[in-house]
């Protein structure tokens, strides 16, 4: 599938090779942070992904999981496994609940093990499964400077790209896959993937630290001269704008989905 | 010891009520100096550059790692039969092996070498070791007097202070404060600040301990059980200087520190330095593998919780460790909340990992200094996991009941809410509405921990979910 796919660079569809796939909004996208989402959608949509978005659950349980009380987390993943048990991909817009999926559902019994393999962070199933050529078909632009966050969990445990403790061939699909939009440029981090101090509750049981490391990814980014942030994790954002906006210093800042569906200026 | 100043009283742990370690109110405290924090994060974050340039350099980098942790689980599966092995051979090449269970053994043993040879002065190269097992304070309240010898570890000793870091123990000191001990308590000039003009003293008044010692201790890098013999890995020369002089050389080693064979010591030797410092290799790599004519070599063989460690399914992988403290370098909140702050002799992601297994209500808060970013896991040389034995340990302390009782109920609250999906939709509708309702420095205040340094995301106008049932209609 993936070398008839190279072969059909943006045609239109052929319907034996359409891909299904259930998209997974985290509970505080949806709550809080719904333009990714709706973002996302809309870029299943146009790359001809034919996707739903089963009601059912509202989270994968990994809050009280890292906390500490994976047992009381264990309804959520449960729900989370019976809702997407017939999926054939399980798209879930954020990298944190991805990696928590992968690593913890296949601990269930019964479906969590299928689930849990067919489950992809959203940039990695564009990457991976679409394809970039198509994603470039897109046709999205931006004129930015972009400092790219990609979330420690689709980092390092997820590989979206190679981390720079590692000694591997490089490789980054989020970046490739934003290589794609006209006008944007990547601003070159000091630290290209410090971790920006969110962590959960560590944000607010480790509140100096979870700031600092927040106020330092900041400095980062202005001081590479970026114009915009860009994430993979909306978890990152949300904490990198709060620290930022109690400093008075934010840019722009969008989840990848948001600039590749060109909804943002 | 009574610590003194400023900086001696943050060397000590901080303490909660239960006399657990507060690893969050310590972290609070470092930061308060923001540019102190700075700096010190910008100096370990040097060493983790240098690092990567360092292991850059090997082609083979990440299959070197792979050996590496294949030894040690390899040593690890096999340790009784290791150790028994290199006893035989260190004994049979006229070195005398102790075997020590916990500190308190250990210190006895050491002491009982040292007291019968009317020992008086010890000169003693780094070992986060005999650091574990408080043998400093045991010997002095014996009358024997330790000279620590390592340059960093010297200036701790001086200013009354542990380590702040396994591998280098003053890395939370500038220079003018090193400076400022040094006119303190070696009387060189007010102001002198100089590194190498204040390396040039230490090392004068180190040359007298190293002439006057009755005995050298060292801690051990590696032991080969086929040979028997030990390796020291310094930069100083220190630990050749001291056990060249002295009459009994006395190594204390912990028994993880096996590696099976000679011809293995190189997967290790190419990758400490590497990892530690950036250096390609330390500058003194000492193989001890007899006593020399007319001394007597001692090692003892500490357990001190180890063979526990090893006997946990979750945590045995901890033990591969090979304390070259890339992970602490790494660590984004070690290098922003210091090493004291973890109150533990290994502090950085390996100490969260290794402590609670020696006392779990007093460090249940370790595994919490981290945000399970994984960089500690990823620099690692031998491969430790370590951000999943985090992970299991969070789980454990949540289990014992040393999570404080609010934050426990709120989790647990949180567990039923999070796999209902309507109750979401209702939790999330009245956060937007109060985010819309209320004033931000009160919508903050109400955020608790989250608003105190952070403002408020704006409300959306509604969910996903609302947007998603009024634009894709079910067909």
């Amino acid at each position: 599938m993936r070398g008839a796919r190279c072969a059909r660079l943006a045609a239109e569809p052929d319907p034996a090779l359409v891909v299904r796939a259930s998209l997974f909004v985290p509970c505080f996208v949806d709550q809080l942070y719904p333009a990714a989402a709706i973002a996302a959608v809309e870029v299943l949509e146009r790359l001809g992904v034919e996707i739903d978005v089963p009601d059912g659950a509202p989270c994968c349980g990994q809050p009280p999981a890292n906390a500490g009380f994976a047992q009381a987390g264990e309804a959520a993943l449960e729900r989370f496994v019976e809702t997407y048990a017939e999926s054939e991909h399980v798209v879930v817009l954020s990298g944190s609940c991805a990696l928590h999926v992968r690593a913890h559902a296949g601990g269930l019994i019964g479906a969590g093990r299928r689930v849990a393999v067919r489950t992809m962070e959203f940039c990695a199933f564009l990457h991976d499964v679409v394809g970039v050529d198509r994603v470039a078909a897109l046709g999205a632009s931006l004129d930015a400077r972009v400092a790219l966050h990609i979330g420690c969990h689709a980092l390092r445990g997820l590989g979206l790209a190679t981390p720079s403790e590692r000694m591997l061939p490089p490789h980054n699909l989020v970046r490739a896959l934003l290589e794609t939009v006209q006008g944007l440029t990547f601003a070159a981090l000091s630290r290209p993937d410090e971790c920006c101090g969110f962590g959960g509750s560590f944000s607010v049981d480790e509140g100096a630290v979870s700031t600092r490391m927040g106020d330092d990814r900041w400095r980062d980014v202005h001081g590479a001269g970026a114009t915009a942030l860009v994430s993979t994790d909306v978890s990152c954002l949300l904490h990198l704008r709060g620290v930022a906006g109690a400093r008075g210093n934010a840019l722009p800042s969008w989840h990848v989905a948001e600039v590749l569906a060109g909804r943002v200026r | 010891m009574a610590p003194r100043g400023d900086h001696a009283a943050r060397a000590l742990p901080l303490l909660d009520a239960r006399g657990a370690v507060d690893h969050a109110g310590a972290a609070a405290r470092f930061n308060a100096d923001a540019e102190r924090t700075g700096w010190h994060d910008g100096a370990l974050w040097f060493v983790r550059e240098k690092r990567d340039r360092a292991a850059a350099s090997v082609p083979e980098w990440e299959t070197l790692r792979d050996l590496a942790s294949a030894i040690k689980t390899h040593t690890l599966a096999h340790l009784d039969e290791y150790l028994e092995r290199f006893e035989r051979a260190a004994t049979a090449r006229g070195i005398v092996v102790h075997w020590a269970r916990d500190a308190e053994e250990h210190n006895r043993i050491v002491h009982a070498i040292l007291a019968e040879r009317g020992v008086r002065r010890v000169v003693k190269s780094k070992s986060m070791l005999t650091e574990e097992c408080g043998l400093n304070p045991y010997l002095n309240a014996r009358g024997i007097e330790v000279i620590d010898t390592d340059l960093g570890e010297r200036i701790v000793q001086l200013r009354h202070e542990p380590p702040s870091h396994i591998v280098m123990p003053a890395i939370h000191l500038k220079k003018e404060e090193i400076g400022e001990t040094f006119h303190e308590v070696m009387g060189t000039p007010a102001g002198l600040s100089d590194p190498d003009l204040l390396t040039a003293a230490a090392r004068a008044q180190l040359r007298e301990h190293f002439l006057g010692a009755d005995a050298a201790m060292t801690g051990v890098n590696f032991g080969i059980a086929e040979t028997g013999g030990i390796v020291v890995c310094t930069n100083e020369g220190n630990a050749d200087l001291g056990t060249a002089l002295a009459p009994v050389h006395i190594a204390s080693m912990g028994i993880e520190k096996l590696i099976p064979r000679a011809e293995d010591l190189g997967v290790f030797l190419r990758l400490l330095a590497r990892s530690a410092t950036g250096q390609a290799s330390t500058v003194y790599a000492s193989h001890m593998h007899a006593p020399r004519p007319g001394q007597a070599l001692h090692v003892v063989l500490v357990d001190n919780g180890r063979s526990e460690q090893l006997g946990r399914a979750d945590f045995w992988g901890s033990l591969k460790c090979i304390r070259c403290a890339a992970c602490l370098n790494t660590c984004p909140v070690y290098r922003r909340s210091g090493g004291y702050s973890y109150g533990a002799t290994v502090s950085g992601p390996i100490g969260a990992v290794l402590t609670p297994g020696r006392d779990l209500q007093r460090y249940a808060s370790l595994p919490f200094a981290s945000t399970l970013c994984g960089s500690c896991t990823a620099v690692c040389p031998v491969k430790v996991d370590l951000d999943t034995q985090l992970y299991k340990w969070r789980q454990q302390v949540a289990a014992a009941g040393l999570v404080p009782a609010r934050k426990a109920w709120g989790m647990r609250r949180l567990g039923a809410l999070l796999a209902d999906a309507q109750l979401v939709q209702l939790a999330g509708a009245v956060v937007r509405t109060a985010l819309r309702a209320l004033p931000s420095g009160v919508a903050r205040r109400l955020a608790g921990g989250w608003g105190r340094t952070r403002t408020l995301p704006t409300a959306p106008k509604g969910s996903f979910r609302d947007w998603y049932r009024s634009n894709r209609p079910r067909s």
